[in-house]
C-alpha cells in the first residue's frame, strides 16, 4: 500500500502516482459538482433572492399562500396514501411469497415483475390505467355491463386524489416487495422453530417476534415510499395533464411557462419539496441504520 | 419401565427418493443424557427435528413419558429446544427472551420475572435481564438460549449442535456446564454432535449413526473400547490398520510384517494366507517388551511428534505404519526417527471388525 | 398446516388482480382501433409514424451515450477509491444517494437556470449543448444503479490482486482498468446499463423540459392527441422495460468470481 503522507525527499514518484489515482476520481467528482450538487444549490440558493436581486425572505413567505399550501397539502397527502397504502400492500405480498409457503417460482416471478413494474411510472403507466378505470376503461365498461354499476356517477373518478393514489399503487408496491424482501428473508427460520417449540403459535410469533422485527425497516420503507411519490411528476402529468395541483406540476408549470411570474417564488417552491424529500429519506436512513443493530 | 421415557420405534424419513432416517429403534429412562453421534448427514439431526415436531416421520412413532406424540405439532409437545445457531429472538432483551414460554404459557409476570432471575443465577448470568443478544457474546448468548429451553420446565430437552459454533475453549467449559446443569436438574437430554470427543466426555450413553442406521448404542467406555463394526472404531477415536496375513487358522496365528502373532479372536472361518485386517488403538501398545504382553513386535521409529505430555511414535512394521502414543518419561529422551523399536501388545487387543 | 395456506393466496390472488388487470385492459384497449372487432391497427398506426420512429431512435443514442458516459465516470472512480483511496468512499456513498433525494424536475430545474444560455457554460444555448446536458442528467438519474452495479461486480472480483498481477507485468493503471477490470466487470456493468437504458426510454421530465425530440414527451403527446395509440405505446412500453429487466436477470448467471477474498 503507498504510504499516503508526503512529507519528506524523493516525492517526485509518489506524488504521480497519487495525482494519478485522483486523476481517475476527478471526472466522478467533477460531474457529481456540475450535474448535481452545484445546479440544486444554484437553484435553492436563488429562493433567498428577491426580484432587485438581494438576499430575502419574502418568496419563502410567498409560498404560504391559499394556492401555493394547497399544492403542498394535497402532495403530502397523495404521497403519503400511496406511501402507507402501498407499504401495507406490499408486506402483505411479501410476506406471502417468501413465508406462506406458496411455490418457489412464484418468488422469483413476483421480484422479477416488481422490478419491471417499479421502473414503469410515467405516461406509460397513466395510459395503463385510462385504459383501464378511464370513462371508456376496461373495468369500467365491464362493470356497467356486467354487474350494472356505473362506477364514475358513483362518485369515482380516476382523475382525482384517490385515482392519482391508486395509480401511484402501481409502482409503490412493488417498491416496497424489493426492499422489504430482503428483510423478511433476514428473519430467521430458527426463531419461528424456536417459538413453536416454547409453545407459540403461528400469530403469536408474528405479533411478539416477526413483526416487530421488520417495523424499522417497514417504517423506513414508508418514509422512502413517501419521498418516491412527492417527487414524481410524469404519471400525475400523464394523467391530469395540469389539472391536478401537486406541487411538482406547479414547478413544472412555473418553468415551462413562468406561470408564477416570480423565478424567486419558483426556486422557494423547489426548496420547500427538496426539504421534504430530503427529510423523508434520513428518516429511512437513520431508521435503517438503527434495524442494522439488532441484526448481528 | 423407568427405561422408556424416551421411546423411539420404527423412525423413518424419506425424501424423494433418499432414505435419510432408515427404521431406527431405541429406548431411553428419564434424567439420561443421550447422545447423536455420527458424521455429517447420518440423519442424527433429522432424528431430532422428527422428536422435536419440525419433520414429519415418514414411519415410525416417537413416545415420551408415555404419550405418543409423533403427530402433536412442535407447540404442544413441551419440550426444550437449543439451536447451533442460538435463535435467540434478537428484539427481545435477555429476560423477554427467557420469559417467553412463560409468556405463552400464560404465567402471571410476578412469577415469570422469579423464574428468569433464577434461570439467570443458574446459567452463571445474574443480572443480565435487560441485556440485548448483539451485546453478548457467543457462549453467553448459549447460555441464555439454554436458560430459555428449561425455563418452562419441559419434559425433555433436545440440544442441536450447540457448541460448533462456538470457540474450542468455550466449548469444553460449556459442554461441561450443560452437563451439570443437566445432573442439577434431572432432565432427560437429548444431545446432537459430530464431535466424539464431546459425546465421549458427558453422555450416559451414545448413538452412533451413519447412513441413517445406529452403528453401536452403548456408555462412552464400550463405544470406545469394544468397537461394534469398524466405522464405530473408526469415526471415535483413533485406529491403527494392521495388515496380516493368515497361517493357521486353527492355532489362529497370522503374521505381521514377517512377525508371528496369536490372535485370539480370529474368525473361525478364515483362510490359510489370505490377507486380513487387524485393528488396535494407539495407546494399547507399548515401548518395549512387556511381560504381561503376550506379542511383541520389532520394527523400525519412522516419525516421532513430541505433544507435551503424550509422544506419538509411528512405527514401520514391514509395510505397516502404526502409530503409537506413549506417555513422555522424563529421565529418557523421545526415540529418534530411524532407530529399531520393540513394541509389545496383549493380543486380546487385536481387533478384529466387521466391516 | 394447510389452512394457512389460505390467507398466502388470496392476498397473493388479489395483488395479482390488481398488477394484471391494467396490462391486460391496455392491451385490450389497443386491439380497439378499427371498430367492431379487434385489430392491430393500433401498433401498426405506432410503428409507421414517422415521430415514433424518430424520438424512439433518439432516445436510443441518448441513452446509448448516458451509459458509455456513465461507465466511463463511475468506473475508475470506483476502482481507484476501492484500491487506494478508500477513506473516500462513504462521500461516494453519500452522492450516488443525491439523486434519489433530489428529484429529477429540481435537478432540470437547477440545470436550466444554471446553464442557460447567458451563463458561462451555456449548455442550454444550442441543440447540441442541450444534448450533452441531456446525456449527463441521464446519467446522474441512473448513477445510484450505475454505482451499485459496479461496486457489486468489483466487489467479487479481487481488484487488489488483479491489478498487483498486472503491475508485475508492467502494465500501467489505464491498461490495467480498460483490459483487465473492465472485461471482468463487464456482466455487472451492463446489468446497470440496462437499468439505465429504461430509465432514458420513459422519461419524460427532463426531457420535456429541456424541449428535446425524445420519446418520453413524445408519448405525453399522443396520449393528449390520440384515443388508441397511447395504450399500444403502453403495452410497447412494458415489454421494452421487462425485456431490459429480463437481460439483468440473464446476465447475472454469467457474472464471474475469482477469489475469495470478499469484504
Amino acid at each position: 500500500m503507498t504510504d499516503a503522507t508526503t512529507t519528506a525527499a524523493p516525492l517526485a514518484p509518489a506524488r504521480r502516482r497519487l495525482s494519478f489515482e485522483w486523476l481517475g476520481v476527478a471526472p466522478f467528482i467533477i460531474f457529481c459538482l456540475m450535474f448535481l450538487l452545484l445546479p440544486t444549490l444554484y437553484l435553492l440558493a436563488g429562493a433567498f433572492i428577491g426580484p432587485d436581486g438581494n438576499f430575502t425572505f419574502d418568496n419563502i413567505l410567498g409560498l404560504f399562500t391559499p394556492q401555493i399550501m394547497a399544492a403542498y397539502w394535497i402532495s403530502i397527502r397523495i404521497a403519503g396514501a400511496s406511501a402507507v397504502i402501498g407499504a401495507v400492500a406490499g408486506l402483505a405480498i411479501a410476506l406471502a411469497i417468501i413465508r406462506g409457503r406458496l411455490p418457489a417460482p412464484l418468488r422469483s416471478g413476483i421480484m422479477t415483475f416488481s422490478g419491471v413494474a417499479s421502473n414503469f411510472a410515467g405516461v406509460p403507466l397513466a395510459f395503463a390505467f385510462i385504459a383501464t378505470l378511464g370513462r371508456l376503461g376496461l373495468v369500467t365498461i365491464i362493470a356497467k355491463t356486467v354487474f350494472d354499476i356505473d362506477i364514475y356517477r358513483a362518485g369515482f373518478n380516476l382523475l382525482s386524489f384517490w385515482g392519482l393514489t391508486l395509480t401511484y399503487l402501481y409502482f409503490q408496491i412493488p417498491l416496497m416487495i424489493l426492499i422489504i424482501a430482503p428483510a423478511i428473508d433476514g428473519l430467521k427460520k430458527e426463531w419461528m422453530e424456536a417459538a413453536q417449540i416454547l409453545g407459540a403459535r403461528p400469530w403469536q410469533f408474528w405479533r411478539y417476534i416477526g413483526l416487530p422485527i421488520l417495523w424499522p425497516s417497514f417504517l423506513g420503507t414508508v418514509s422512502l415510499l413517501f419521498a418516491n411519490a412527492f417527487g414524481a411528476i410524469a404519471t400525475a402529468y400523464g394523467l391530469t395533464g395540469s389539472s391536478l395541483n401537486i406541487v411538482p406540476i406547479l414547478l413544472y408549470a412555473q418553468i415551462r411557462g413562468d406561470a408564477l411570474q416570480n423565478p424567486g417564488l419558483g426556486a422557494a417552491l423547489a426548496l420547500g419539496m427538496v426539504v421534504i424529500t430530503a427529510c423523508a429519506n434520513l428518516i429511512y436512513l437513520v431508521i435503517s441504520a438503527r434495524a442494522e443493530r439488532w441484526m448481528k | 419401565m423407568a427405561s422408556d421415557f424416551l421411546t423411539v420405534a420404527g423412525l423413518t424419513k424419506t425424501y424423494g427418493t433418499t432414505t435419510v432416517v432408515k427404521g431406527v429403534d431405541f429406548s431411553f429412562a428419564k434424567g439420561e443424557f443421550i447422545s447423536l453421534l455420527g458424521p455429517s448427514g447420518c440423519g442424527k439431526t433429522t432424528i431430532l427435528r422428527m422428536i422435536a415436531g419440525f419433520e414429519t416421520p415418514t414411519a415410525g412413532s416417537i413416545k415420551v413419558d408415555g404419550q405418543d406424540i409423533t403427530t402433536l405439532k412442535p407447540n404442544q409437545r413441551q419440550l426444550g429446544m437449543v439451536f447451533q445457531a442460538y435463535a435467540l429472538f434478537p428484539n427481545l432483551n435477555v429476560g423477554d427472551n427467557i420469559g417467553f414460554g412463560l409468556k405463552i404459557a400464560g404465567v402471571p409476570a410476578e412469577e415469570r420475572r422469579a423464574r428468569v432471575a433464577d434461570m439467570l443465577k443458574l446459567i452463571g448470568l445474574p443480572g443480565y435481564e435487560s441485556r440485548y443478544p448483539y451485546e453478548m457474546s457467543g457462549g453467553q448468548q448459549q447460555r441464555v438460549a439454554l436458560a430459555r429451553a428449561i425455563a418452562p420446565r419441559p419434559r425433555m430437552l433436545l440440544l442441536d449442535e450447540p457448541l460448533s459454533a462456538l470457540d474450542a475453549k468455550i466449548r469444553v467449559s460449556l459442554r461441561e456446564e450443560i452437563r451439570a446443569i443437566q445432573r442439577e436438574l434431572g432432565i432427560t437430554t437429548v444431545f446432537v454432535t459430530h464431535d466424539q470427543e464431546e459425546a465421549l466426555s458427558i453422555s450416559d450413553r451414545i448413538v452412533v449413526m451413519n447412513a441413517g442406521n445406529i452403528e453401536q448404542l452403548g456408555a462412552p467406555h464400550e463405544i470406545y473400547n469394544q468397537p461394534a463394526t469398524r466405522f464405530v472404531a473408526t469415526f471415535v477415536g483413533h485406529l491403527n490398520n494392521i495388515d496380516a496375513i493368515v497361517t493357521d487358522p486353527a492355532a489362529r496365528t497370522v503374521t505381521i510384517g514377517g512377525q508371528p502373532v496369536t490372535v485370539a479372536n480370529l474368525p473361525a472361518n478364515a483362510v490359510p494366507n489370505a490377507h486380513m485386517v487387524l485393528t488396535v488403538r494407539p495407546e494399547v501398545l507399548a515401548v518395549g517388551a512387556h511381560p504381561a504382553s503376550d506379542v511383541t513386535l520389532t520394527g523400525t521409529v519412522a516419525d516421532v511428534s513430541f505433544l507435551g505430555s503424550v509422544i506419538r511414535i509411528r512405527v514401520a512394521l514391514g509395510e505397516n505404519l502404526i502409530s503409537l502414543d506413549t506417555f513422555n518419561d522424563q529421565r529418557s529422551a523421545p526415540p529418534l526417527r530411524g532407530e529399531p523399536i520393540t513394541i509389545s501388545l496383549t493380543s486380546k487387543d487385536l481387533l478384529v471388525l466387521a466391516n | 398446516m394447510k389452512q394457512n395456506r389460505f390467507w398466502p393466496w388470496l392476498v397473493f390472488s388479489l395483488g395479482a388482480a390488481y398488477f394484471i388487470v391494467p396490462l391486460v385492459a391496455t392491451f385490450e384497449f389497443s386491439l380497439r382501433m378499427r371498430r367492431g372487432y379487434y385489430s392491430f391497427d393500433s401498433y401498426a398506426s405506432v410503428f409507421s409514424d414517422p415521430t415514433f420512429q424518430a424520438t424512439f431512435s433518439y432516445s436510443v443514442v441518448i441513452g446509448i451515450f448516458a451509459v458509455i458516459a456513465g461507465i466511463l465516470i463511475v468506473v475508475p472512480a470506483v476502482y481507484f477509491v476501492r484500491l487506494r483511496l478508500p477513506k473516500l468512499r462513504p462521500f461516494m456513498e453519500f452522492l450516488t444517494l443525491l439523486p434519489l433525494i433530489i428529484p429529477a424536475i429540481i435537478l432540470v430545474y437547477g440545470y436550466i437556470r444554471l446553464y442557460n444560455s447567458s451563463s458561462i457554460i451555456p449548455f442550454t444555448g444550442s441543440a447540441l449543448g442541450t444534448d450533452v446536458l441531456l446525456i449527463f442528467a441521464y446519467v446522474a438519474l441512473a448513477l445510484p444503479y450505475t454505482y451499485r452495479a459496479v461496486d457489486t461486480g468489483m466487489r467479487t472480483i479481487d481488484i487488489q490482486t488483479l491489478t498487483e498481477a498486472a503491475q508485475i507485468a508492467g502494465a500501467n493503471s489505464a491498461q490495467i482498468i480498460g483490459q483487465i477490470i473492465l472485461p471482468n466487470i463487464l456482466v455487472a456493468v451492463l446489468s446497470g446499463a440496462f437499468l439505465t437504458f429504461a430509465i432514458v426510454i420513459g422519461e419524460f421530465t427532463i426531457a420535456s423540459l429541456l424541449n428535446r425530440p425524445a420519446f418520453g414527451p413524445y408519448l405525453q403527446n399522443i396520449g393528449a392527441n390520440r384515443a388508441y395509440e397511447p395504450a399500444a405505446l403502453a403495452i410497447i412500453s412494458f415489454i421494452l422495460t421487462w425485456g431490459a429487466m429480463g437481460m439483468i436477470n440473464v446476465l447475472g448467471r454469467f457474472a464471474p468470481r475469482t477469489s475469495a477474498r470478499t469484504d
